[in-house]
């Protein structure tokens, strides 16, 4: 396709000009997939071609889509350790992204190294991307930490755990980027339950009127914990951008190739001064919302067997292999990999000490803060008092 | 030549152009900030000089404010936000606690946001609802904020400068009525730390703490009182958080009494903390427990009744007779 500029741009995908508000009396559930929805691949694994989209992956070769499957294993064989780690008691909590792994590959494999990312607190697959230690991902999980790394490090923002926040940080660094005169781009996570929080919209607002270089992806994953998408929202998500004047895509967000190429074109079109996107990855929440959640209370197994059949890693796996892309090495090898990230993260987590119990007090204040420094005074005298106790024995 | 007196809000104006001139980092955001030069013309002509891309207009979202101040922080910018009155911050108070306090801590210091968000606050200018409240108790309550209040020009101008070279995050209440007061603005000397109070009229029988704009107030109580032969000292806290106990502390260990002025409701306000902790400091130096004048527990009154809302002479008499009768 051509990109579009923000004013010129014809509700082509952002089909918003059959006006729902005018007719319907009570809300709908929101159109599915065809024809809105961008695919390259079926859930077959058969590739078809897109005239707009196809050039975002046409120089992709055997060895990068093998690289897209690889990741996509490692990080749901990582999420399978995390939820069992939690079942052992070593997290207290984890939020899996069984079944987002295409969402997250395929637009985290489209960032530049001096693009930024905020994330949510489930984007494990793009923190994979980004090179972020995935047992760093753990410790806020294990109650360790709010956040074990250094977000400039791998351009990767914490996690956001408020939802939506994340949104107008995204944007107020991409304006940033612009009053630096940087070709950077920002791509900016969140989900359909975020869609409905006033930052979101906010977001959009600032974004458009700045003409920030921000991506918005939104992970549409069909549920916020209980409560479907029909409860956030009566109009396809990615038609809500139309009416902040940017263009919004509906991708499906089990194939990892169609997010490469839709998420490649909105950073395009950020860099080159076009403004913001919206992408809603349409795909899945194969698991639980948390480790503490329990969806048989609100959900039928229809509808999870039912996406089942749309898998995103299964589904490139057929690709690769009508494509005789891979071999049984291949697969041989892969595995083996994934057991041992499986065991390098299991004993990392158990091995993560507690923290200092000063940990507290510290890194409250960069300049300091005189209240902070009285209370940790304090805490170490009665700390001390039990040591003084102890040796009085 | 003979200094020239400069009003608070010209004051304020001063220190952020000097700010845009020295650090090309340092932003202006807000509501009406650019072409009106906001509502109270606190940065009057600046985006005329600095440009639409460092003064920044910004669409009415007070969340989308701070929000994007934050990201513009993680970039390397130092923003100055301005929220157009104190009763329209709380949009945006989910970004400041949740996430402007917070960065710095969850980051494990990685992340340093630099952000000062600007609030006009207080009453007696007659204003309509919502423009006349004093939030400041409900920042002053969460960590990884500072929260200061100057009470003239020269301090308006040189706190400015601090809070933007601050590395955290610093809620600047500006009290709006003394927008207008003025004062000598010595350009050249820092008076002082950022979160030091201030001595600004000895005594020796009781001690009235305040900032913002009670300082005045209390300034005028004690020359009231010392027709009547009492001796009052006056402290400025000039900072709320982090408080400077010690100043009020050795005052009062002088005095012996104290008794603490603000606009704000006077329920879970600042001056109770200051009477919890300078009762355990001082326990044996007081002769009358802490005694406190402020607002009342009821929603801030339509402007014909303000003046009975809010602390007045005699209501700062009044508590002083009280404290001076123990």
């Amino acid at each position: 396709m051509t990109v579009e500029s923000t004013a010129a741009h014809k509700p082509r995908r952002s089909a918003g000009t059959k006006s729902t508000a005018g007719r319907r009396t009570t809300a709908k559930k929101p159109t599915g997939a065809e024809p809105d929805l961008v695919q390259l691949l079926t859930p077959e694994g058969a590739r078809v071609k897109n005239a707009e989209f196809d050039k975002y992956v046409a120089g992709i070769t055997p060895e990068d889509l093998r690289g897209l499957y690889r990741d996509m294993v490692l990080t749901r064989r990582f999420d399978a350790e995390a939820t069992a780690l939690q079942r052992q008691g070593e997290l207290g909590l984890w939020a899996s992204l069984l079944g987002q792994e295409a969402a997250q590959i395929g637009s985290g494999r489209a960032l530049r190294d001096d693009d930024y990312v905020f994330p949510t607190y489930r984007e494990h697959g793009v923190a994979w991307c980004r090179g972020v230690d995935p047992t760093n991902l753990l410790g806020m999980f294990r109650g360790v930490n709010h956040g074990g790394w250094d977000p400039n490090t791998n351009n990767f923002h914490l996690y956001t755990i408020v939802i939506g926040s994340q949104t107008l940080h995204a944007t107020g660094y991409a304006m940033g980027i612009t009053k630096d005169g940087a070709d950077s781009a920002v791509i900016a996570y969140f989900g359909d339950g975020a869609s409905s929080q006033g930052d979101v919209a906010e977001s959009f607002t600032f974004s458009a009127v700045y003409n920030a270089p921000v991506v918005f992806f939104c992970q549409n994953n069909q549920w916020a914990i209980s409560e479907p998408t029909e409860k956030q929202t009566r109009v396809p998500l990615y038609q809500r951008a139309q009416g902040f004047g940017f263009p919004g895509v509906r991708v499906d967000g089990n194939d990892v190739l169609a997010c490469l190429a839709v998420t490649r074109w909105a950073l395009e079109r950020a860099r080159s001064g076009e403004g913001p996107t919206l992408v809603e990855a349409y795909t899945y929440r194969m698991g639980a919302h948390t480790t503490s959640d329990d969806p048989t209370k609100y959900r039928a197994d229809e509808e999870r067997e039912a996406w089942e059949a749309k898998d995103p890693i299964l589904r490139l796996r057929a690709h690769l292999e009508s494509a005789h892309h891979t071999d049984e090495g291949f697969f041989a090898e892969l595995e083996a990999e994934s057991e041992a990230l499986g065991r390098r993260v299991r004993e990392a987590v158990r091995a993560m000490p507690d923290p200092d119990h000063f940990a507290i007090f510290e890194n409250v204040y960069a300049d300091g803060h005189a209240l902070v420094d009285e209370e940790r005074a304090q805490f170490a005298a009665y700390q001390a008092s039990f040591a003084d106790a102890e040796g009085g024995k | 030549m003979a200094a020239e007196k400069t009003a608070l809000a010209k004051a304020i104006n001063e220190s952020l152009r000097h700010a845009l001139e020295t650090d090309p980092k340092v932003l202006v955001m807000g509501e009406d900030v650019g072409k009106l030069g906001g509502v109270f013309r606190v940065t009057d002509g600046l985006q005329k000089d600095f440009g639409e891309s460092r003064v920044i207009d910004t669409p009415l979202a007070e969340s989308g404010i701070v929000g994007t101040a934050i990201g513009l922080a993680l970039r390397g910018y130092r923003p100055v936000v301005e929220i157009q009155f104190d009763g329209f911050v709380f949009p945006a108070y989910d970004q400041i606690v949740t996430q402007l306090a917070k960065m710095h801590a969850r980051s494990l210091g990685k992340v340093k946001l630099p952000v000062v968000v600007r609030i006009p606050y207080g009453g007696g200018i007659g204003a309509v609802e919502h423009h006349s409240e004093s939030p400041e108790s409900l920042f002053a309550h969460v960590s990884g904020l500072k929260v200061v209040s100057p009470s003239d020009a020269s301090d308006a101008y040189w706190m400015m400068q601090q809070a933007i070279q601050s590395d955290d995050p610093v809620i600047f209440f500006e009290p709006k009525r003394r927008y207008w007061d003025k004062a000598e603005v010595n350009t050249e000397a820092i008076p002082g730390p950022l979160h030091k109070a201030r001595v600004v009229r000895e005594g020796t029988d009781l001690t009235l703490a305040a900032y913002g704009p009670m300082v005045k107030l209390c300034r005028e109580a004690a020359d009231a009182a010392a027709e009547e032969g009492k001796s009052l000292e006056v402290v400025d806290l000039r900072s709320v958080s982090p408080l400077d106990f010690d100043t009020v502390q050795t005052s009062v260990e002088k005095t012996r009494r104290l008794v603490v002025v603000h606009e704000a409701p006077v329920f879970f306000g600042s001056g109770a903390e200051i009477a919890a902790r300078i009762t355990e400091r001082c326990f044996y130096h007081l002769e009358a427990p802490v005694l406190r004048v402020g607002g009342y527990h009821a929603p801030y009154p339509p402007a014909r009744l303000e003046e009975e809302y809010l602390p007045g002479l005699d209501r700062v008499l009044d508590a002083v007779d009280r404290a001076l009768a123990y």
